[in-house]
């Protein structure tokens, strides 16, 4: 009798994803990114509507900053007590006296946690993507084509962050510790770096970073990549993000930056996953 | 005493510890301990905390490694490439019990069957054998009192029949009338060629119920025998008290370690194990009313045995 490879993992997901549902933690994520993505929206589209742009790249803009700051936050928050908080309440240790390894854990929590925030995204974006029709506002195949591109990246980005949670909580010993380095994390990566690398262009004047390595440096913080793939995908929104410049210059492809996105997901996946391995429960 | 552990044949042992040390943080949790475990035993595992028994029940589950040593689980590895397998054999009740507070009772179990890979039909009689009544098992687990999530833990242990089953002080906190079921169906397991391992520090409960018992102090195994055994290894003394007769008489009958109680109307003396025998032999010629006699307890063995221990 061998179960196949992958039920192990999706049992698990199953009940992450009950879980969700059951602690309301879902509702919560949904109606926070709806209500502020409906927002977001409205208020996005008054002004522009006289203009005469897509109000649908108008929303892509305002959605890819709503995304960068919430999206990471939520995923954090969903996968820094994954393990950490189950090895300490005791969970864990039953879990693993099953025919269970470790590495079908981290798998199965991971594709629950992406489903949930998949979900709450594709609700959430959906709705102000609905309201948009509704009002029978000027839309287009090339900003629909930015706005699916924005909710699949977005629920990317979150996976990015789901990973990077679990690293933290295969690394920590203790759940009060793990949720303090999480937005640490999230400081560091939404704040700080942008900061930092904005200080070094001033203060290096073009002289060593140049724009190719420029390119590389922001290749470093996955909410970069995020926003080069989103605010530099088509021309128009390029143009009504400023990021026009930018996106002349950019070297980097759509399908790159994407890649990057899995890597910064696969990696620290897969490090969570050994060190996990490893820990003495 | 302690090499007849490892000495012995192991193919058909369930689990065979092996020399094993465990090092957390340079403080030796285990140290060099041996010992076998046989289908169709009930082994209890006795010690104070921080003993070493939850690590020895974690090194026999794979959840945990042995520094130096070996640990073999139905004649494998617990923690190598068939860890999966073996698990299925496999039942354990956590020491710190807790399940996920959203799912209900039959929820859970039905959770827990599917990552054995047990069929789910089973499981409304599993709940009724540990007691959960059908109204009980659809509230959530949160809801729960300790008894209640005891017995829930104990329906999971049992899922898919396991050849092995570790309880990790599965008693502690629960009512007399629960006790008495959780031992009927450690007995029954027993009677079905199950190993049971059970740690606990309820000494007293444990007589009777088990055909072995380990004892361990900081991490070093110090006894393992039945209860006869270690009464014999221990040689504490019998207390015998005879009420009835005269007495002056008794007292001369049973030695000079004769003890008349302060109201006169009975005798109390502590004998040597040996003696026991030629003891009784003497007071029966005697017109007593009663006699009563008492073996040491596994507490007293257990107090004799650290004892022991820190004197050497």
């Amino acid at each position: 009798m061998n179960i196949p490879l992958m039920t192990i993992p999706l049992i698990l997901a199953g009940k992450e994803i009950r879980d969700g549902l059951r602690n309301r933690w879902v509702v919560a994520a949904t109606l926070l990114m709806a209500t502020l993505a409906l927002s977001l929206t409205f208020l996005g589209s008054v002004p522009t509507g006289t203009v005469g742009v897509g109000a649908l790249d108008v929303v892509v803009v305002s959605l890819s900053s709503l995304t960068i700051f919430l999206v990471p936050l939520i995923a954090l928050l969903l996968s820094f007590d994954a393990i950490v908080g189950e090895v300490d309440r005791g969970t864990m240790s039953l879990l693993l006296s099953y025919p269970v390894s470790r590495v079908q854990v981290v798998l199965g929590k991971f594709l629950g946690h992406v489903a949930l925030l998949a979900f709450a995204t594709l609700v959430g974006y959906g709705a102000a993507g609905a309201a948009l029709v509704l009002t029978g506002t000027d839309t287009g195949a090339e900003g629909w084509r930015a706005f699916a591109g924005l909710i699949g990246s977005s629920i990317l980005l979150g996976a990015v962050f789901i990973a990077l949670g679990y690293l933290i909580s295969a690394l920590v010993r203790d759940r009060g510790a793990a949720g303090g380095i999480a937005i640490g994390l999230w400081l560091v990566f939404m704040l700080v770096f942008d900061m930092a690398l904005l200080g070094v262009l001033v203060a290096d004047q073009g002289k060593t970073v140049t724009v190719g390595l420029l390119n590389w440096l922001m290749l470093a913080n996955p909410a970069d990549a995020f926003r080069l793939f989103n605010l530099t995908g088509t021309s128009q929104v390029s143009q009504f993000a400023g990021m026009a410049g930018i996106a002349g210059q950019l070297q980097l492809g759509p399908l790159t930056l994407l890649a990057v996105l899995a890597g910064w997901t696969a990696v620290p996946l897969a490090a969570a996953a050994l060190i996990f391995s490893r820990r003495q429960i | 005493m302690n090499a007849s552990a490892t000495n012995v044949s192991s193919a058909h042992a369930s689990v065979v510890i092996d020399q094993v040390t465990k090092i957390y943080d340079a403080r030796a949790a285990l140290n060099q301990v041996g010992l076998r475990l046989d289908p169709g035993q009930c082994v209890a595992l006795v010690g104070h905390n921080g003993a070493g028994k939850s690590t020895l029940i974690k090194l026999m589950l794979g959840l945990i490694r042995p520094t130096h040593g070996q640990v073999r689980l139905l004649g494998e590895d617990p923690a190598g490439a068939h860890a999966a397998r073996l698990r299925r054999a496999v039942g354990y009740l956590p020491e710190n019990l807790a399940f996920h507070p959203s799912l209900t009772g039959r929820e859970t179990l039905d959770f827990y069957a599917r990552l054995k890979g047990v069929a789910r039909t089973g499981n409304a009689d599993l709940l009724a054998r540990v007691g959960l009544e059908a109204e009980a098992a659809r509230r959530r687990v949160g809801t729960y009192s300790k008894g209640m999530r005891q017995r829930l833990g104990l329906a999971q242990a049992l899922l898919g029949r396991p050849r092995v089953l570790f309880l990790d002080e599965p008693t502690t906190g629960l009512d007399p009338a629960l006790r008495q079921v959780f031992y009927e169906i450690v007995q029954e397991l027993r009677a079905a060629g199950v190993t049971v391992l059970l740690s606990s520090h309820a000494l007293t409960e444990l007589e009777g119920q088990t055909d072995r018992i380990i004892v361990m102090n900081r991490g070093v195994k110090i006894a393992d025998g039945t209860l006869t055994d270690l009464r014999h290894l221990a040689d504490l003394p019998v207390r015998i008290r005879a009420t009835g007769a005269q007495a002056g008489t008794v007292a001369e009958a049973l030695g000079p370690l004769a003890r008349v109680e302060p109201d006169g109307r009975a005798v109390e003396c502590l004998c040597a194990g040996g003696d026991k025998v030629a003891v009784l032999r003497r007071l029966t010629s005697l017109p007593l009313a009663d006699i009563a006699v008492t073996e040491p307890s596994l507490d007293e063995l257990y107090a004799h045995f650290l004892r022991r221990e820190q004197a050497a």
